[in-house]
């Protein structure tokens, strides 16, 4: 095994088969997120699937029954629930990759390993709350389709495991740029949230995108990629939604950019951003 | 011969010194409309944010100039070298934690670095689970981990808390885990810092007597050490770098040189220090007495010595205190002598009034052999008046025959005391 360390490694140079090499560690990185996280705690893993239904709950009632907001025939909890689980998956994805730099100095400091692992464990870390997430609300839509409520899953719903990969790549884009540009700008670290937040409401989450009527912001709303895998998702379960192939097209067109330019900024700030830490 | 385990080809490494670009995004902005109006924008920042900005770029800091050597499959290579000589930043670079500016490294064969030990250990996590991870992130594949997990386990002495979490342990505990972690990493180039220096003396010479079996069962090492007798001990070579450049290179014999050249690099080898000036401090004078009174730079075994110097401080001190530090050749830190331990509050300096300090040692319990004295001013109140000179004053601890008998002790420990034995029951 030969190791080369040379100053001023092409930028687009990704090492894959390092990675590879390093795949005992992703696991484990994995493992301890899920498991860390629950030590010391009663309801352990349930918290994740408490914190997505009290939200469900809160909108329902908030967005629902004080502010009307006109979301067709759907029941409000099925509405607002098949959102907030794409929504969910990409907030925490871009949440743990924003800060895998930042947030793990103490180890990167002292030791190497590819540090695009760390990322890529927080999309599988998110991956199993997703499926948490994800069977709470199979189990209240399967209750509302028993009880006859108006909602017609129909073949859009194939399209999911896509939705799923594109909300994964997407956030892991979004995420490896934050966290390299945080690494220069911590202000980022403190804009983070709270952008994380309103970007959630730029999304048709608590309202269905039909609602907005204006051009422009019509527009506006479309360039957001994750409208399009809002409302498709949404679309396959209920049957209602738009289906508008175009967004669909640009939501990917966006998520690609930003993973492969992600990727590549990460991978030029990796190499030593420890003498900026 | 084949080709060398490691070969560095001209490495360099280069800091920014001062603020690091601009910190906040509202400058970067301002930089960037500046550049936008094609303004200079150093000036004009500069203005607004008078040091941190208009100063970068210009400063820079070469940790590392330039370094070439080669280190041959099977050889233990020591680095050594002052403060900021480029030890760590090698390290680090051959670690690969951060790269080079210019230049580069050739490493044959799988390496294993350790520039501390339970890097990755997560409180929460259990021993077990912290094994698995810390070997890990040390570069073991998992069933390697496993198929060692037994005896690393057995060799941390710790089989009882395995299965606890280790914010539990004691500090003990903990590096002890680690430690036997980084012990079963069988790279065949082992990259290892002063990890040694922590942990107590037990721990310390377990972490030694590891690295020795390291180095004898015929792999790599880069040892890099302030500890002079462990790397004459277990190198069989010595790479000496001096503000980023290599000195010398060759046997251990480097070391002596070493040692001898920070000899000769102390201020003053018992003579007068003329003046050192620095931003809150005058140091005029310094010099050991003996009990004539008189200068000297050798102190018999046993008996008294006296430092002396002469300091004005540049602010006003009320709360101050004054401290010696006194080392052995090989760096270790062996007394120190605070004036807060007997005159906590009492001492004050004036702004401008030259003050003469004597303290006197009334016998020099040191075992034969060069020792350096560190001086320190400190502002007890505002900390950031302080004053640290290192090696201000070397000296020479003379052996001699403290006991009476003809006899002068040998060298074998760093302290000595003088013991009065007795006996009964046996023929003397």
């Amino acid at each position: 095994m030969v190791t080369e360390i040379r100053a001023g490694q092409p930028w687009w140079k990704i090492n894959v088969r390092e990675l590879v090499e390093y795949r005992d560690l992703l696991m484990l990185l994995v493992k301890r997120d899920l498991t860390a996280v629950y030590k010391q705690t009663i309801l352990g893993p349930l918290w994740f699937v408490i914190q997505p239904l009290v939200t469900t709950v809160v909108f329902t009632v908030i967005f629902g029954t004080v502010a009307q907001i006109d979301v067709g025939e759907v029941p409000h909890f099925v509405f607002y629930m098949s959102g907030l689980v794409f929504w969910n998956y990409f907030a925490g994805i871009l949440n743990h990759g924003a800060g895998s730099l930042i947030s793990n100095s103490n180890v990167l400091k002292k030791v190497y390993f590819p540090r695009l692992i760390i990322p890529i464990s927080g999309v599988i870390t998110q991956l199993a709350h997703l499926g948490l997430n994800f069977l709470t609300f199979l189990g209240f839509y399967v209750w509302y389709l028993w009880q006859g409520a108006g909602l017609e899953p129909n073949r859009w719903l194939l399209l999911l495991p896509a939705l799923v990969l594109q909300c994964a790549l997407m956030g892991l884009g979004f995420g490896l740029w934050v966290s390299s540009l945080t690494i220069k700008y911590r202000d980022l670290k403190f804009a983070l949230p709270f952008l994380i937040q309103l970007w959630m409401y730029a999304t048709p989450i608590v309202y269905p995108a039909a609602l907005v009527v204006t051009p422009l912001y019509r527009k506006i709303l479309w360039l957001n990629p994750m409208t399009a895998v809002v409302e498709f998702g949404r679309h396959g379960f209920t049957g209602q939604g738009s289906v508008y192939l175009g967004g669909l097209a640009l939501s990917w067109g966006v998520t690609l950019f930003m993973l492969v330019s992600g990727l590549l900024l990460f991978n030029r700030v990796q190499r030593t951003f420890v003498d900026t830490l | 011969m084949s080709e060398p385990a490691i070969r560095v080809e001209g490495l360099s490494k280069c800091y920014q010194l001062g603020a690091i670009g601009r910190h906040t995004l509202v400058d970067e902005m301002q930089h960037l409309w500046c550049k936008i109006r094609g303004r200079d924008p150093s000036a004009v920042m500069g203005k607004v944010f008078s040091s941190a900005v208009s100063q970068r770029s210009d400063k820079e800091f070469w940790a590392l100039k330039d370094v070439s050597f080669e280190v041959r499959a099977g050889e233990v290579l020591g680095v050594i070298g002052g403060n900021g000589a480029g030890k760590s930043t090698l390290l680090k670079i051959l670690s690969r934690i951060t790269e080079p500016t210019a230049g580069g490294a050739t490493i044959r064969g799988r390496v294993g670095s350790l520039l501390e030990v339970g890097t990755g250990f997560h409180p929460e996590l259990t021993g077990r689970e912290n094994v698995f991870m810390n070997g890990t992130i040390l570069g073991m594949k998992r069933r390697e981990v496993a198929a060692k997990f037994d005896e690393i386990v057995a060799f941390s002495g710790i089989e009882k808390f395995i299965d606890t979490p280790v914010k539990r342990y004691s500090s003990g505990m903990y590096v002890r885990l680690a430690f036997a972690v980084a012990a079963h990493l069988e790279p065949e180039i082992l990259v290892v810092d002063e990890v040694l220096a922590v942990g107590d003396a037990e721990f310390q010479k377990r972490c030694l007597g590891k690295m020795g079996e390291v180095a004898n069962a015929g792999r790599t090492v880069l040892f890099v050490s302030h500890n002079m007798a462990a790397v004459r001990r277990l190198c069989s070579n010595c790479l000496w770098l001096i503000d980023g450049k290599v000195a010398r290179t060759g046997d251990v014999s480097v070391v002596e040189e070493y040692l001898h050249a920070s000899h000769e690099g102390a201020l003053a080898v018992g003579g007068r220090v003329d003046r050192v000036e620095k931003e809150h401090m005058v140091l005029s004078e310094i010099e050991l007495v003996n009990g004539n009174g008189g200068r000297t730079n050798r102190v018999n075994m046993g008996e008294g010595i006296g430092l002396r110097m002469v300091v004005c401080s540049k602010v006003d001190m009320p709360v101050a205190s004054i401290q010696f530090a006194l080392f052995d050749e090989s760096g270790n830190r062996i007394a120190a002598l605070h004036s807060q331990f007997t005159h906590l509050e009492s001492l004050s300096l004036k702004k401008g009034t030259p003050v003469e300090v004597r303290a006197t040692i009334a016998s020099m319990n040191l075992n034969s052999g060069n020792y350096f004295v560190n001086l320190g001013v400190s502002d007890l109140v505002l900390k950031g008046n302080s004053f640290l000179l290192e090696k201000v004053l070397s000296f020479e601890v003379v052996p001699r025959d403290v006991h009476g008998v003809n006899v002068t002790p040998q060298k074998d420990a760093v302290v000595f005391f003088p013991v009065q034995w007795e006996f009964s029951g046996c023929d003397v």
